[in-house]
């Protein structure tokens, strides 16, 4: 397809803020997407993901702050003279046009008069060619969220905006559609900002995710590095399930040592928040993927040098490629280990007595100071879940 | 064999089919009321208006069907300005309704917030009068050496009045405009209240989706907003001239002789000459113009697919 050149962007946002009467939605937020990146705006709802989005387009007049494009200011400019898309969560395809109008609309409002060609270019790319005449209530879901995205994308804005496009659909089609919209970007190379609330979602098409929370950035990287390295127990729980087991720390160094649970936990001084101190506390975590199970009785069968705990299994559930099972530990919590159904060990019932053991250099470590269970499903953010 | 193997399958079956065709029965129970209401009084009033319309005769020594269809062509050849009068002041209030009703209507469904209720109130509040008391105020508004008139006067706003045949001695009363005016203020209401719920239908996110899409609030208006309210405006405009063009009231009170609309002389040959058959026909021919305008007035909007 031929693109039309637009010149490189990056969008800046720079001490940009949000409130409604006493309420912030966003507190003051410096963020820059990279051009050309997929870049994600993760939290629970109400988190101010899609008010930063909705200030992005014009939508929503910010507080404090500018937002820059290119190196161009446009905070004070109006929504229909950026050149940025987007794609609702309502998709707001108008009703009265049929999808080649639709899609056609902004060419038109910036006085393209052939758009034919163009058009039928978009609706190609999205795979809805036969549809050209159908008017939006006669199509399904997924193909009213694809106008959506052609009907953004012909107009080649530097910026395409998508506030959580794909909430709507069942979770078959919410696959399918991550990976045509992965594609499509990278197709046509524009700059994607995506709001969604779910973290897999995030993950698997996001090349950079900004984990937000209470209208701040917890968090921003790429998806496995936050996946690996959380530096909050928010984005601890929030994006995936951690094990947090809290501690006190014995030695520091290289390796930092910790007290929980009668036992001792190793792990990477680099992975610990800094400053660590011996005789302060630390919040050890560990994904629950991480770990091994071992029956007690074959205990001597453990590698040295493992970070192991002892318990008791108090719920198994089978879900096809793995196992999970609720282990109630000495060291205070219920964790969470997910076993590969390689080599299923018949004894792992509900009270068998087990450890757990895992390499420390999976370890890491978080703050103490916060809350061990922000962000966890169930906690303050219940459709994390979904 | 098969016909020894059919008699089980008919209690069966009867079992099943009686609760079905007791309840496919209900949606006309429930229509029955309705239905017995239009033929009592409006199926039975034509048919014996219709018999009228074709009867000749006098009073003293009464009416009979002679099929004299004659009736109507004098009707219409007699009356016919009072018809034309009629449409063009009706069409011209409707116009009025629509110009004044829109920006309200659109001011109440999306920038009125916590005062949307309290303006509808008001909208309707008119009704709480008599429709012949409001009328009769509008008199002394439009009373000649009153406010409206003597302020008209002083911007020299009836002379281009008086100019343009709206006006005539410096005066409103007695005039096509007060008529106008008559009409538009009692049905504005009728305007306001279906563009208001077709407005108050269109999803504010289009809004939004239109302005990201680079239209400008005016072009949004026009691509958008206007013809998703067009079923409002087409219900509205139907509501206003429809009784408008029948009306009498407005013409009676505030107009005079040269500003008859066609609902007075029909008004006038019921109940003052006692001519029933060429009232009767003068309704009919009434019904029958309304009828042809607003068909080709429905299908010119082309708003079948958005209703």
């Amino acid at each position: 397809m031929t693109q039309q050149q637009t010149e490189g962007g990056d969008v800046r946002l720079t001490g940009i803020s949000k409130t409604y009467g006493s309420f912030t939605a966003v507190h003051p937020l410096d963020l820059t997407v990279p051009q050309g990146s997929f870049f994600a705006l993760l939290g629970a709802s109400g988190c101010g993901k899609t008010t930063t989005l909705r200030m992005i387009a014009g939508l929503e007049e910010a507080t404090t702050g500018t937002v820059s494009l290119g190196g161009r200011d446009i905070t004070g400019l109006p929504p229909y003279k950026r050149p940025v898309n987007t794609v609702f969560q309502s998709y707001a395809l108008f009703p009265h046009l049929d999808v080649s109008e639709n899609i056609a609309f902004g060419l038109r409002r910036r006085g393209i008069r052939s758009v034919s060609r163009q058009v039928g270019e978009m609706l190609d790319l999205v795979q809805l060619g036969d549809f050209a005449r159908r008017k939006p209530h006669q199509l399904s879901g997924g193909q009213q969220q694809r106008v959506a995205v052609a009907r953004a994308l012909i107009n080649h804005p530097q910026v395409l905006l998508l506030d959580e496009p794909l909430g709507a659909l069942d979770l078959k089609l919410r696959r399918r559609m991550q990976l045509e919209l992965k594609r499509i970007q990278t197709e046509v190379g524009i700059t994607f900002i995506h709001v969604t609330h779910d973290q897999e979602e995030a993950m698997t098409m996001a090349d950079t995710v900004a984990v937000m929370n209470g209208g701040r950035v917890e968090q921003l990287g790429a998806p496995a590095d936050l996946y690996e390295n959380p530096r909050t127990t928010f984005v601890a729980n929030f994006l995936g399930t951690s094990n947090l087991i809290e501690g006190e720390i014995v030695s520091a160094g290289a390796d930092v040592v910790v007290a929980a649970g009668g036992g001792k936990l190793t792990l990477p001084g680099g992975r610990c928040p800094s400053p660590v101190r011996s005789g302060g506390k630390l919040l050890v975590g560990i994904r629950p993927e991480k770990m091994s199970l071992t029956h007690t009785d074959d205990a001597d069968r453990i590698p040295e040098g493992r970070n192991r705990v002892t318990g008791r299994i108090t719920d198994s559930s089978f879900i096809g490629v793995s196992t999970q099972y609720v282990v109630e530990s000495t060291a205070g919590t219920a964790l969470q280990v997910y076993e590969q159904n390689i080599e299923r060990d018949s004894r792992f019932q509900p009270g068998a007595e087990v450890i757990l053991h895992w390499n420390p250099g999976h370890t890491f470590g978080l703050d103490a100071a916060q809350s061990i269970d922000a962000g966890a499903a169930g906690a303050d953010s219940p459709e994390a879940v979904a | 064999m098969s016909v020894t193997k059919a008699p089980p399958a008919h209690p069966a079956e009867a079992a099943v089919r009686k609760p079905s065709t007791r309840r496919r029965l209900v949606p006309y129970w429930l229509l029955l009321p309705g239905i017995l209401w239009l033929l009592v009084f409006f199926a039975l009033p034509m048919v014996y208006q219709a018999s009228t319309s074709v009867q000749t005769g006098s009073l003293e020594k009464g009416f009979e069907v002679t099929w004299h269809v004659r009736t109507y062509w004098d009707a219409l050849t007699d009356y016919y300005p009072q018809f034309v009068r009629s449409l063009l002041y009706a069409g011209t209030a409707t116009l009025l309704c629509l110009l004044l009703g829109y920006p309200l209507a659109y001011l109440i469904a999306f920038k009125a917030g916590r005062w949307r209720n309290l303006v509808l109130v008001l909208v309707v509040a008119p009704f709480f009068t008599s429709f012949l008391i409001r009328t009769l105020a509008w008199k002394t508004i439009l009373a000649d050496g009153g406010a409206v008139v003597d302020a008209l006067n002083t911007l020299h706003v009836l002379d281009v009045t008086a100019w343009l045949g709206w006006t005539e001695n410096n005066r409103i009363l007695a005039t096509p405009m007060a008529v106008v005016c008559g009409l538009t203020y009692n049905f504005l209401p009728f305007m306001i209240l279906p563009l208001y719920t077709s407005l108050e239908r269109i999803d504010g996110r289009l809004h939004e989706a239109a302005g990201d899409l680079y239209a400008t609030p005016a072009t949004t208006f026009r691509k958008v907003t206007l013809p998703l309210s067009m079923p409002g405006v087409v219900s509205g405009t139907l509501l206003t001239f429809i009784p408008a063009s029948g009306d009498y009231v407005n013409a009676e009170l505030l107009g005079s002789a040269d500003t008859k609309m066609v609902g007075s002389v029909i008004q006038t040959q019921f109940l003052r000459v006692l001519d029933y058959p060429t009232a009767a026909a003068l309704s009919f021919i009434l019904m029958a113009v309304v009828l042809l305008v607003v068909t080709v007035y429905i299908r010119r909007s082309g708003t079948e697919d958005l209703v």
